[in-house]
């Protein structure tokens, strides 16, 4: 074996293995979505569009990302200056708040079920009977959703940014602060400007996996709050229907897309 | 005074993260009977194991586990052989394709896990791996590989080029310098990538239950299972599938940073 071509021969089974399991499936998805029993058809995307939960689910999983995103990173930002401060017990605490990093969606979702069900912990505490998760309440149930994902994914949001934080001289910081600057001045043009790496990386990262949020609403509400991977879900495993599912996927994919390239943009321009 | 609101604040935050997990236990610990009362206790008055027994006395729940730990191990054997030459070579060598094939690690990992699940179940059925373990065990390798990779090669960049050469100059060959030389300094990293690698695999759901029928895995049961189980078996469940984060966090809390962080990148 010669030692130019080494490097290409240890990548290769790594090329094939995710070629075949990468390449060639999102091939075949684009034929279910797009053929039916008499060649090219748009019958399945139609079908999708029509039906009652697309939209809704559409509506809920975009609502999902506008309302936790901010939340999110504002809770992740927080935390991370706060550790920066070295406050005691910051092992701890730091332990204690990276716990829900190796948590899936779906023990979230049943852990926050306990509390919000309607004999639940919350409703246990307060001595009220309020059905938080009932589809009659939207709003609160939406919000049980919110709460539960902002428990279980903003912790990686808060290790990317402390990861970044490391890479943040404290002497920038400090000088900014001996000519005057006050902690909010320092933050917005010193510490901030610095992260922009990180928090692009924890954005698309997160954007992408809320649009594949699915497991929490499920085990929380059932199809009452319907989220466009949950829609797969239901065409695939009850409707037997590959065809629409694979439609579905194909729009969450084209929109994780979009948005991971439209950040890269909006980040790209903010640079200049 | 200042002192004082970080401490506040650092405490808010870690009643957050903790109170629910605190009562995810104690809802999973109670018996039946205490959990059908209102208001529920809040503290462990009758310690029970009736509501866990229960939950993996159910049908379907141990092989469900045993299914979930085959995957599991089977995904970070695969991911590793196929993971760690790849790492090595992005480590080591300047070779044309290298960037490409950086981004296409990138990029793979954008794609959402439903985008494969659905067709991949066509093309197991296709070939007979439909409701196997193998099928699972294949989708979680795919997933895994891009970070297996990337994990490898930061830890191997941080293994010195100049040892391995030294053993070769000696006479070692390369193979023999890699597994003699190599491997013990970076056997920390590589077990940190293959645990990383089986949390990824227990708690992925969507594929794994999209992909099989009879061979499920612990999630994808406890999922299947949802709309028909009293709530006593999903707390149960809830708290099941809790406990190996717990314990990974507990192990894995020096590699974090590096893994999640940085490596992400």
């Amino acid at each position: 074996m010669s030692p130019a071509r080494r490097p290409i021969l240890l990548i290769a089974p790594s090329l094939v293995f995710m070629t075949a399991l990468f390449a060639w499936p999102l091939i075949v998805a684009i034929g279910q979505a797009f053929t039916g029993p008499g060649g090219p058809t748009t019958a399945h995307l139609e079908r999708m569009i029509d039906d009652p939960y697309f939209w809704p689910a559409a509506r809920n999983t975009a609502l999902l990302i506008v309302v936790l995103i901010p939340v999110q990173f504002a809770l992740a930002l927080t935390m991370a200056l706060l550790l920066r401060e070295r406050p005691k017990f910051a092992g701890f605490y730091f332990y204690v708040w990276v716990v829900p990093l190796a948590i899936s969606d779906l023990a979230a979702g049943l852990v926050w079920l306990a509390v919000f069900t309607d004999r639940g912990y919350l409703n246990s505490i307060f001595h009220t009977d309020y059905a938080y998760l009932s589809h009659e309440h939207p709003t609160t149930m939406f919000l049980a959703v919110i709460v539960a994902e902002l428990w279980r994914a903003t912790s990686l949001v808060f290790v990317i940014i402390v990861a970044g934080l490391q890479g943040v001289p404290k002497d920038y910081d400090e000088a900014a602060e001996v000519f005057g600057a006050g902690y909010v001045k320092r933050l917005r043009h010193v510490i901030l400007p610095q992260l922009r790496p990180s928090l692009q990386v924890a954005l698309i990262l997160r954007t992408i996996l809320a649009l594949e949020t699915f497991a929490v609403a499920q085990a929380l509400t059932g199809r009452n709050l319907p989220l466009l991977v949950g829609e797969t879900y239901q065409w695939y495993g009850f409707l037997q229907n590959p065809n629409v599912a694979s439609a579905i996927a194909l729009v969450i994919l084209a929109v994780s897309l979009l948005a991971a390239f439209g950040y890269l943009r909006l980040m790209r321009e903010a640079h200049r | 005074m200042k002192r004082l609101a970080l401490q506040a604040g650092c405490i808010a935050i870690t009643l957050f993260m903790a109170v629910p997990l605190y009562l995810i236990a104690l809802a999973a610990f109670s018996s039946r009977e205490s959990l059908n009362r209102f208001p529920l206790p809040l503290l462990p008055t009758d310690f029970s194991t009736e509501t866990i027994q229960g939950f993996l006395g159910s049908t379907g729940v141990v092989p469900a586990a045993i299914n979930s730990v085959m995957v599991g191990l089977s995904t970070v054997i695969l991911a590793l052989l196929i993971g760690v030459p790849a790492g090595y070579a992005l480590a080591r060598y300047a070779f044309r394709g290298k960037q490409p094939y950086q981004l296409f690690l990138l990029l793979t990992r954008a794609l959402p896990i439903v985008v494969l699940s659905v067709p991949l179940a066509r093309i197991f059925l296709a070939s007979g791996l439909y409701d196997t373990t193998y099928a699972v065990t294949l989708l979680h390798t795919a997933l895994a590989l891009p970070t297996t990779v990337l994990i490898t090669s930061a830890v191997f960049v941080a293994v010195s080029p100049e040892q391995e050469e030294a053993a070769q100059i000696f006479g070692a060959s390369p193979l023999t310098a890699f597994v003699r030389v190599v491997m013990p300094q970076a056997l920390p990293g590589i077990a940190a990538a293959a645990v990383f690698t089986f949390v990824m695999s227990w708690n992925e759901v969507l594929g794994a239950s999209i992909l099989t029928l009879n061979q499920r895995t612990l999630p994808a049961q406890v999922l299947a299972t949802l709309s028909f189980s009293p709530l006593a078996y999903r707390f149960a469940g809830g708290f099941a599938l809790v406990v190996p984060a717990l314990v990974f966090i507990a192990i894995m809390r020096k590699y974090l940073l590096n893994m999640w962080g940085t490596t992400l990148r």
